[in-house]
């Protein structure tokens, strides 16, 4: 089977954005056509990566609309929603497009409209996602955070402070990031002390609500080689699904989700986890950024917390997560995050990532839906 | 019904023994469910726990939340639900208490009819 190649990337600024989710997904569609140098007409299946514009806007369709927009009919559309792991199984619905033969140029564009919304309202169509025995309790994505940050903690004998140290560490690589929503530090004492949102975690251990897109363009290497030198390869993917129900879960600390999609990539890719150089985890929440960085075998479990005491998952470190400033600092505009992960990898494979730049022949990106209820893992290369 | 006639808090039991709060088609094992079980008759040991501050339209201000795990004949069955209070720790001893509504159905975004909006909160023993 021929590898896949990822030909060029775009993602929009990240925020709060006036447009709405039409122009933002066009945004990004046409400057990934401009970065891969590939005309609309060329483009033989569209896929949208997005988890609620019915819900958010009213708005639906949206692939169609897309393709119309990009000039790039007749070209085969989809819309791929796997709540906030669209983006990653849009990245899995893209590479197989072309791996399986159907599809000789892909484009992939993730987007979200989220901002026009209260929180608590955004907070509500995102935890329409849970089984009625937790909706009714008016259990949250935010909520299964701070029960398994409680577990994680108590069980692993980590000190709180550990978990800030994510967020500042993420919000100090956002400031390099002109896409991020948030270019500010923060520090310890700031997340510390700031507002209980899920008891033990303050609101800066969460992420935002944003408006944003991103777009990848796959083709077979062989055709990448024809448009340029600086391409990528995607070598390994793995999606996975865990308990719909959380609580079901032997142990709430340990993301089965991930364990089984990362074995599947690390397989294809004939790559360890001591292969890989930089990281994008979805850290949705700071405790996340731990579970993800275990269940992918970066460290051993319940022993996560101890890489970003000791500095590994620094942008200098051993192993750099989330050099973007991840979901954390960049914002989380649900459909667009697991593609613009994959952005963040392309930019440092390509020499491209100017100041967030790291050395880096190797790079995995982790999109977790729900409370990794669904999980896409992409391990990507340089030619 | 239990014997106060509020509605049981119902499990389902496969058939090799395991039993999952909510039930499911199809059980763990890939079996078909053999029978029920209803938990408001047991008590819980508290797993984790949460207090939400950045709650939902409808849904009480904060929301105390926790995973607990009952013991039914020796197997073990976990469930999620609200707490009667954020007085509790890890560990700690709790039983059922049933509640007719647990958050206001007209205010979210499910459909009110698609779901029950009753059940139990957990109640330190």
């Amino acid at each position: 089977m021929e590898r896949v190649a990822i030909l060029g990337a775009s993602m929009t600024q990240f925020g709060q954005r006036d447009a709405w989710i039409r122009e933002l997904l066009a945004e990004a569609g046409q400057a990934c056509l401009d970065d891969a140098g590939v005309s609309p007409d060329a483009v033989d299946h569209l896929y949208v990566s997005n988890m609620a514009s019915g819900e958010f806007e009213g708005q639906t369709g949206v692939p169609n609309a897309l393709a119309h927009d990009l000039a790039a009919m007749p070209a085969y559309t989809a819309r791929i929603d796997q709540t906030s792991s669209s983006g990653g199984a849009g990245v899995y619905a893209a590479w197989q497009s072309v791996a399986s033969g159907a599809s000789e140029m892909t484009l992939l564009v993730g987007g979200e409209k989220m901002t026009h919304r209260s929180t608590a309202e955004a907070t509500d169509v995102i935890a329409s996602l849970t089984h009625p025995v937790e909706y009714k309790h008016g259990v949250t994505l935010p909520s299964f955070a701070g029960l398994t940050a409680r577990l994680y903690l108590d069980t692993y004998d980590a000190p709180r402070e550990s978990l800030a140290k994510v967020a500042v560490k993420n919000h100090r690589n956002g400031v390099d990031n002109p896409h991020a929503q948030f270019r500010k530090e923060v520090d310890l004492e700031t997340v510390m002390e700031s507002p209980v949102v899920a008891d033990p975690l303050r609101l800066y251990d969460f992420c935002p609500i944003t408006d944003g897109s991103a777009a990848l363009m796959f083709c077979p290497e062989s055709v990448a080689r024809e448009y340029t030198d600086e391409y990528v390869v995607v070598s390994g993917i793995g999606g996975a699904t865990d308990t719909h129900v959380v609580h079901e879960r032997a142990d709430p600390t340990t993301m089965r989700g991930v364990v089984e999609s990362a074995d599947v990539a690390y397989e294809m890719a004939d790559r360890d986890p001591e292969d890989v150089d930089v990281a994008e985890l979805h850290d949705m929440f700071t405790i996340l950024e731990f579970l993800q960085s275990e269940g992918l075998g970066f460290f051993e479990q319940g022993e996560g917390w101890k890489a970003i005491e000791e500095g590994v998952t620094e942008r200098d470190g051993d192993l750099p997560i989330n050099t973007s400033g991840g979901l954390k600092s960049k914002g989380h505009p649900l459909g667009a995050s697991g593609v613009a992960q994959v952005y963040e990898i392309f930019e440092q494979l390509t020499d491209d990532a100017g100041a967030r730049q790291v050395e880096a022949d190797v790079g995995l990106a982790c999109n977790v839906g729900g409370f990794g209820n669904c999980v896409t893992t992409t391990i990507l290369e340089r030619p | 019904m239990t014997d106060n006639d509020t509605p049981p808090m119902e499990a389902y039991r496969y058939a090799d023994g395991s039993i999952t709060y909510p039930g499911h088609p199809i059980g763990p094992d890939g079996s078909d469910p053999v029978g029920t079980v209803d938990l408001s008759e047991y008590t819980a040991e508290i797993v984790t726990w949460t207090s939400s501050t950045a709650t939902p339209p409808g849904v009480r201000q904060p929301n105390h939340l926790a995973i607990v795990e009952f013991d039914v004949e020796d197997q073990p069955v976990r469930a999620i639900g609200q707490l009667t209070t954020d007085d509790v720790d890890i560990g700690d001893e709790v039983r059922p208490v049933y509640v007719e509504e647990l958050r206001d159905p007209e205010a979210g975004i499910r459909e009110p009819a698609s779901q029950a909006w009753d059940g139990y909160r957990f109640e330190p023993v």
